[in-house]
């Protein structure tokens, strides 16, 4: 497999145009994922007995092939960007909502009792204390979501959004590898910038976690 | 919708559709042959890694790093890749297969490896147990069930995936769909699209079936 490497200049504008397409598509579906997945943690974690169904329902999601969803969605949203958005939504809200919920329930009970004990009305704890100390857990589903997403968005290039995927069709069509090596690498390269980015964005949300190394271990480990 | 959702019940029905080497029914083994053998491969390749990774504690990075790759390598490409690269064969549809579950085995095999409380591992040690002995007698046992989860996790991501296989001109069940999709025959890309759906639903069920069943009687450890 040769590479033509003179192929990457030519088509700086195109790859450019196609990465921004790729996060047009990504970002909106995980800021979207969030907006579901956080009323509906809060929701699974407070209200016992809707808790089996709400994660029940989102593995469920999980379980539908990318490609079937883009697919089962065309007849009601048609040939458009918002087919790939809300496939990818529904992919976001398995690990969105799972994490959350984990890093719900691991909040220590001490401090939400502190916070009761001081006559903090139940939906301030749930802002100022609760979700705070849930971060690291909540974000590392958010990193997660958003690496996933914006691994998949190259399958909506079957309905024509598939951002830098639009690179292997053409390889693939013309049977020439190099605008494939692009796209793949292209997303890789934006998959870990996203999660760099992430990674930073947490950092400085979270100044009491500073310091203490160690537990980026087990961060990762929810992750996983 | 209701016209097409009749229309899909009738080609889901219909037994002419179901028989033959391009009938549902041929479909939907082969799109299990391309799903067993790649997850069987994958796990033959992660377990090893992800149990030395665990229990030696070696390598835990590139355990960690490994499962964010995997998420972020995109299928299609690596399958358009390997096909530009290797001609037509079966072998890009197995490569990225397994490509795509090797890294979620090794990451949940040695997350469930380092959940083990070293003061168990230390208690073993105690006792007079060997490393190896440590690890097949006491850290496989409890890592198990997470283990389980990664392999199921693998399965339905697999199961999912090998629609790919008619990307690169094979059969499985992604047939329906492209096929579909180049016919504008959009009941035919439903079909195929609902029967990979509920063939990755009823996989996972199996598998959840299987692993309550080897841990029943069994204090839950790790989910």
């Amino acid at each position: 497999m040769t590479v033509e490497w003179g192929w990457f200049p030519d088509h700086a504008d195109q790859m450019a145009r196609l990465t921004a397409d790729h996060l047009a598509t990504a970002v909106p579906a995980v800021l979207l994922g969030l907006l579901i997945a956080l009323p509906l943690a809060v929701l699974a974690h407070r209200v016992r007995p809707l808790r089996g169904f709400i994660l029940g329902a989102s593995n469920i999601l999980y379980t539908i092939p990318s490609l079937a969803f883009f697919v089962l969605l065309l007849p009601v949203t048609g040939l458009t960007r918002t087919t790939a958005i809300v496939g990818l939504t529904a992919y976001t809200l398995v690990v969105l909502v799972r994490n959350t919920v984990e890093g719900l329930d691991a909040v220590p009970v001490k401090a939400r009792e502190a916070s009761k004990a001081m006559g903090t009305k139940p939906l301030r704890t749930l802002l100022t204390v609760e979700l705070p100390l849930a971060l690291p857990v909540i974000m590392a589903g958010i990193r997660v979501a958003t690496v996933m997403s914006i691994s998949l968005v190259s399958v909506a290039s079957y309905i024509g959004y598939g951002g830098l995927g639009q690179l292997f069709t053409d390889g693939f069509q013309r049977n020439f590898p190099t605008p494939v090596i692009a796209g793949v690498a292209l997303t890789l390269l934006l998959a870990l910038v996203a999660d760099a980015l992430l990674v930073t964005v947490q950092w400085l949300c979270t100044p009491w976690r500073r310091g203490t190394p160690r537990q980026r271990t087990s961060l990762w480990r929810k992750a996983a | 919708m209701l016209e097409l959702l009749k229309n899909l019940l009738s080609w889901l029905t219909s037994p002419a559709q179901w028989s033959g080497p391009e009938g549902i029914a041929a479909r939907v083994l082969e799109h299990l042959e391309y799903s067993v053998l790649a997850t069987l491969a994958a796990a033959v390749i992660a377990l090893p890694i992800g149990l030395l990774i665990g229990h030696t504690g070696r390598g835990a990075f590139l355990a960690v790093n490994l499962s964010s790759f995997g998420r972020a390598l995109p299928t299609v490409g690596l399958v358009t890749l390997v096909f530009l690269a290797g001609g037509l064969s079966v072998w890009p549809v197995y490569v990225s297969l397994v490509a795509l579950a090797v890294p979620v085995i090794i990451t949940n095999t040695y997350a469930g490896m380092a959940a083990v409380d070293p003061e168990v591992k230390d208690a073993a040690k105690g006792v007079g147990l060997r490393g190896r002995q440590v690890l097949w007698q006491v850290e496989l046992p409890l890592a198990l069930p997470l283990i389980m989860t990664g392999v199921r996790l693998a399965t339905v991501q697999v199961v999912a995936t090998a629609t790919i296989a008619a990307y690169v001109s094979f059969g499985g069940l992604g047939r329906y769909v492209f096929d579909g999709l180049a016919q504008r025959d959009l009941v035919q890309v439903l079909g195929g699209a609902a029967l990979v759906a509920v063939l990755a639903v009823a996989a996972d069920l199996a598998l959840g079936g299987l692993t309550r069943l080897l841990f029943r009687g069994r204090p839950a450890t790790a989910r």
